[in-house]
């Protein structure tokens, strides 16, 4: 069986800045990192390996220089890694998106059966949280996403038994295989690669494929297959907070007023 | 022959092959170590054999060195006689008489008063393992009250009192030849006269006591600690030559092996060093994490060494591994995690080591193989190196704002050139608030000073100190190489830092990249320009009351920077700067080394607050320190320990604030 984990290059976003002119975000010179959530989906597709010996491929669609995410995955261990693309793919929306991943993974099963696909719970620039259901849903897999805690994976049974982290609470849950998961943070804490799987990793065959491998009809992907347009990117004016209590003279007070007020307003999950 | 001496040669062989068997079966697995240079330099290491070895120039530091001082010495001396004793027992015909009369006599003496100085030092040596043992004499599994210990100065007791039973039947007998010589074994034979009945006895008695002792003794040196007696001297001999603040590096390539995960992977040195520790507890008196109650003892890093090499012995012989690992929860011959991520590498261990045993590169050699073979650390510590890795910089703020501290001040990038010195501000001077404050003083007097200096902004990268500590030699190294880049690139060639890990780094590890800086802390450049007249205070600032002054372990031990932080409080305030018990070379650490910054201190009494407690056995108003994590340690243990109004300042902040105030 082949796990496939979804992997993209993000911009450090703690690095990025607003334009103040024209309110975009400027890029340039920025790092380029994992997205952190996709980490931790690549370290249960990797616990996956070490308890079951199954295979594990990565895949990220984006620039050429995206390859360097897809190195780190080798370096943690990922067995085949397949960086899409393609200029035909550049611009794409959610929508173009999972449709470009969904149907590299088609691809992989036609060589493998894949049980499994793994996805961050989403990207800290696009943070949609849609490409995983996208993919789940054009490949009619079961989704399961905000996954914290896998509880079983059963490959004779052809069925695995979650944890969801919900806002307040926890939601147990059971899917049969083919599955797609989506993965917060708490559910594991990604390996560091040792100094041999980085240097392996380095010399590692990166695939590329581009559309001369997918065939898909370039209506349908990049730009021109995404129906959604980003009109402005902006900061939110940030509005002034007020004052509450005095917190110099009685700390005690403004700090229950400040509590009152975030259970008015619903801030603090209970 | 005599049937006495037939039964002593046939002894005398079988001890001594047996001797030679053990040290032949011990020091052959030296051959299991990995190779290092320790040959080269032979007059240097000579000397510092002379020091440490016959001077016992760290014995001595302790009152009770001298106690082992005479034992040693009585030792070498008494080699003579036991030597004649040996000879004599097989051929009765040689002794030492068939010397010069005068040099005999001088020997006679000599071995009559040593003898009973030996027994009054090791009489002392019972009572202090009986009566006052210090704790540091107990390790885990070695105890200050061992037999071993006890059976080992009973030998040389039952020897000295052998060779007074001899002598003193001899001089009793009128056989000694020159007994004014011997005003002991004289006393003794004196005794003895009136009981003409007694003195054959106690001859022959004594005689095969003495012999069979000395078989004893040299059956059992070998498989004892004494082993030290053999290897305590060579060990200095091959001691580092160099103080070793700095690591190895590593090669990195396919198939290589990194650190230290099982025995044999040590040098023969590290090895060696192991057979020649003396279970003195020295270096565990001085660690901050035994101190502390934590799961680190330096001493048993070693011993756990040797334990594991002989355990294992049988298994290198047959070119196996060994069964025992190295390291793991298995006991007296492994090193636990725990123990291995405790060390804040301070180094005070090897300072105290009287027989120059390295204990601190060991443990970082252990956390290499952890780190880059295992990739098992703890869980704090995978911040830090992904940080450091796509940051550079410990806290993962964005580099971009690493010159923020400068917008307040006109300062100027580093041209080559244009500009004399580049300021190194490292990562705590950019990113801690606390620090930025110690960088913006540090500006002002340099400028007060006229010196030209200029920083890399945003272009500067963290040295890496934590990474190489940590055992992270392969990101250390990728961040080294960028910076040596960057600093050729740029041309700089002199520079100052704010932070002894700075210093450290650009200073001692950095040469092993072909970069040779002249770098400087800055309390080394500004007590030269006090000296030199261009800071001119009036000595009279008394608004810092009563000042302590904590020793950074990378300032001082390891980079000798003593004085010049202490000059700065001197120009300042006009008055010396009070000393915490332990100070300069036996300073002790405030916890934050070796990487243990970035760790949760979760056994025992935290490191800081053991060390602000002994600051402030000082009564101090301030205490001042010269590093940046040293003041993070000092300021979050006075607020502990509910001693807020003690203030804590850089010695940097101290003379920029009395220059402020001077000026005013
Ligand atoms: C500057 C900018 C302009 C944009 N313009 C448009 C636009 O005009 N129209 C529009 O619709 N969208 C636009 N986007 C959003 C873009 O569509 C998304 O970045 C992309 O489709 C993925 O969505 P997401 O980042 O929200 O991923 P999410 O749905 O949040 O990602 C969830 C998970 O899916 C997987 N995944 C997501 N993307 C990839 C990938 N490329 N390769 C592999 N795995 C992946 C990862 O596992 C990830 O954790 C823009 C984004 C930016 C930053
Ligand atoms: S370097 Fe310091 S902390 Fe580490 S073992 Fe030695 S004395 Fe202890
Ligand atoms: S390592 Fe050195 S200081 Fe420590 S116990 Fe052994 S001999 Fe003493």
């Amino acid at each position: 069986m082949l796990v496939v984990v979804c992997v993209k290059q993000v911009p450090d976003t703690t690095q990025v800045q607003i334009d103040p002119v024209t309110n975009t975000l400027i890029r340039e010179g920025v790092p380029f990192i994992v997205n952190p959530y996709d980490t931790h989906a690549v370290e249960q597709a990797l616990r996956f390996k070490d308890r079951f010996g199954c295979r594990v491929a990565a895949i990220s669609m984006g620039p050429p220089n995206a390859e360097a995410t897809l190195r780190k995955a080798l370096a943690q261990g990922v067995d085949r890694a397949v960086l899409l693309s393609d200029r035909t793919f550049g611009g794409a929306d959610t929508l173009a998106t999972s449709k470009v991943l969904a149907a590299a993974i088609e691809k992989l099963a036609q060589e493998e059966e894949v049980g499994v696909v793994i996805c961050g719970k989403q990207t800290i620039d696009g943070d949609t949280a849609q490409v995983g259901p996208g993919i789940a849903t054009r490949l009619s897999f079961s989704q399961l996403t905000l996954v914290d805690r896998v509880d079983e994976l059963d490959l004779s049974g052809k069925k695995i038994r979650v944890s969801r982290k919900l806002e307040g609470r926890h939601e147990h849950v059971e899917a049969p295989l083919p599955v797609l998961l989506t993965v917060v943070r708490e559910l594991n804490r990604p390996r560091y690669p040792t100094v041999a799987m980085r240097l392996e990793s380095a010399d590692a065959q990166v695939e590329v494929w581009d559309n001369k491998v997918l065939q898909l009809d370039v209506n349908t992907i990049g730009l021109k297959g995404s129906p959604t347009w980003v009109s402005r990117i902006f900061s939110p004016e940030r509005a002034k907070g007020e004052m509450l209590g005095d917190g110099v003279h009685d700390p005690e007070g403004a700090a229950q007023l400040l509590i009152d007020k975030m259970l008015e307003k619903d801030l603090l999950a209970l | 022959m005599t049937p006495q001496n037939v039964i002593f040669t046939t002894l005398l062989v079988a001890s001594l092959l047996f001797f030679c068997w053990s040290v032949y079966r011990r020091f052959s697995l030296l051959c299991y170590g990995q190779p290092e240079e320790r040959l080269d330099q032979p007059a240097r290491r000579l000397s510092e054999m002379f020091l440490y070895a016959f001077a016992q120039l760290r014995v001595l530091r302790k009152p009770f060195g001298l106690n082992h001082f005479v034992i040693f010495w009585s030792f070498v001396i008494l080699a003579l006689a036991n030597g004649e004793f040996l000879v004599n027992g097989v051929f009765p015909s040689v002794s030492l008489a068939l010397l010069p009369e005068g040099v005999h006599r001088v020997l006679l003496f000599a071995f009559d008063v040593v003898s009973l100085l030996t027994l009054f030092a090791i009489a002392f040596s019972f009572i202090r393992r009986l009566v006052v043992k210090p704790p540091y004499l107990d390790s885990l599994y070695v105890k200050g009250k061992s037999p071993e210990a006890f059976l080992i100065l009973s030998f040389i007791a039952l020897l000295m009192l052998a060779y007074f039973g001899m002598h003193g039947s001899l001089a009793a007998l009128g056989m000694e030849n020159d007994p004014a010589a011997m005003p002991i074994s004289s006393l003794v034979g004196a005794w003895l006269g009136p009981h003409p009945s007694l003195i054959g006895t106690v001859y022959s008695v004594s005689w095969w006591l003495h012999a069979l002792v000395l078989f004893a003794f040299i059956c059992f040196l070998p498989h004892s600690k004494h082993m030290h007696i053999l290897t305590a001297i060579p060990n200095c001999y091959f001691g580092a030559l160099t103080w070793p603040a700095t690591q190895p590096r590593e090669k990195f390539e396919k198939g290589a092996v990194y650190g230290v995960g099982s025995v044999e992977r040590f040098t023969w040195k590290d090895l060696f060093d192991s057979f020649s520790c003396t279970e003195c507890g020295r270096c565990q008196a001085a660690c901050p994490a035994t101190n502390t109650g934590k799961a680190l003892n330096p001493r048993q890093i070693v011993h756990a060494i040797k334990t594991n090499l002989l355990e294992n012995s049988q298994a290198l012989r047959e070119g196996r591994k060994g069964t025992l690992p190295l390291i793991g929860d298995e006991g007296e011959g492994t090193n636990t995690e725990d123990a291995i991520w405790s060390c804040t590498t301070c180094g005070a261990c090897m300072e105290a080591c009287p027989v120059l045993i390295e204990q601190m590169p060991k443990i970082i050699k252990m956390r290499r193989h952890l780190v880059e073979t295992e990739s098992r650390f703890p869980e704090e510590l995978l911040n830090l190196f992904e940080n450091m890795e796509q940051r550079s910089n410990p806290w993962g703020i964005a580099p971009g704002e690493r010159a923020k501290w400068v917008s307040t001040l006109p300062i100027k990038p580093f041209v080559a050139g244009e500009t004399e010195y580049l300021l190194y501000v490292g990562c705590a001077g950019s990113f801690d608030s606390r620090a930025k404050q110690v960088t913006v003083a540090l500006a002002t007097v340099l400028n007060a000073a006229g010196v030209s200096w200029g920083i890399l902004g945003k272009d500067e990268k963290c040295c890496g100190d934590s990474l190489r500590r940590l055992g992270n030699e392969y990101l250390f190294e990728k961040m080294a190489l960028e910076n040596v880049e960057l600093f050729r690139e740029r041309g700089v060639t002199k520079v100052i830092t704010l932070c002894p890990h700075c210093l450290t780094t650009l200073k001692n590890d950095y040469r092993q990249y072909g970069l040779e800086l002249e770098v400087v802390h800055q309390s080394e450049l500004i007590a030269e320009l006090i000296a030199s007249g261009r800071i001119a205070l009036d000595k009279k600032d008394d608004s810092f009351g009563r000042i302590a002054y904590h020793d950074p372990c990378y300032l001082g031990r390891h980079n000798d920077i003593f004085d010049a932080p202490r000059t700065l409080v001197q120009a300042t305030t006009g008055s010396t700067a009070v000393e915490a018990e332990r100070h300069g070379r036996n300073s002790f650490c405030c916890g934050a080394g070796g990487g243990r910054m970035w760790m949760e201190e979760f056994t025992g009494e935290r490191v800081n607050h053991a060390r602000v407690d002994e600051l402030l056995a000082q009564k101090p108003d301030t205490i001042c320190v010269a590093c940046p994590y040293c003041m993070t340690m000092v300021e979050d243990g006075l607020k502990d320990k509910g001693a807020g109004q003690v203030r804590v300042r850089d010695v940097v902040e101290v003379l920029a604030e009395g220059l402020l105030r001077k000026n005013a």
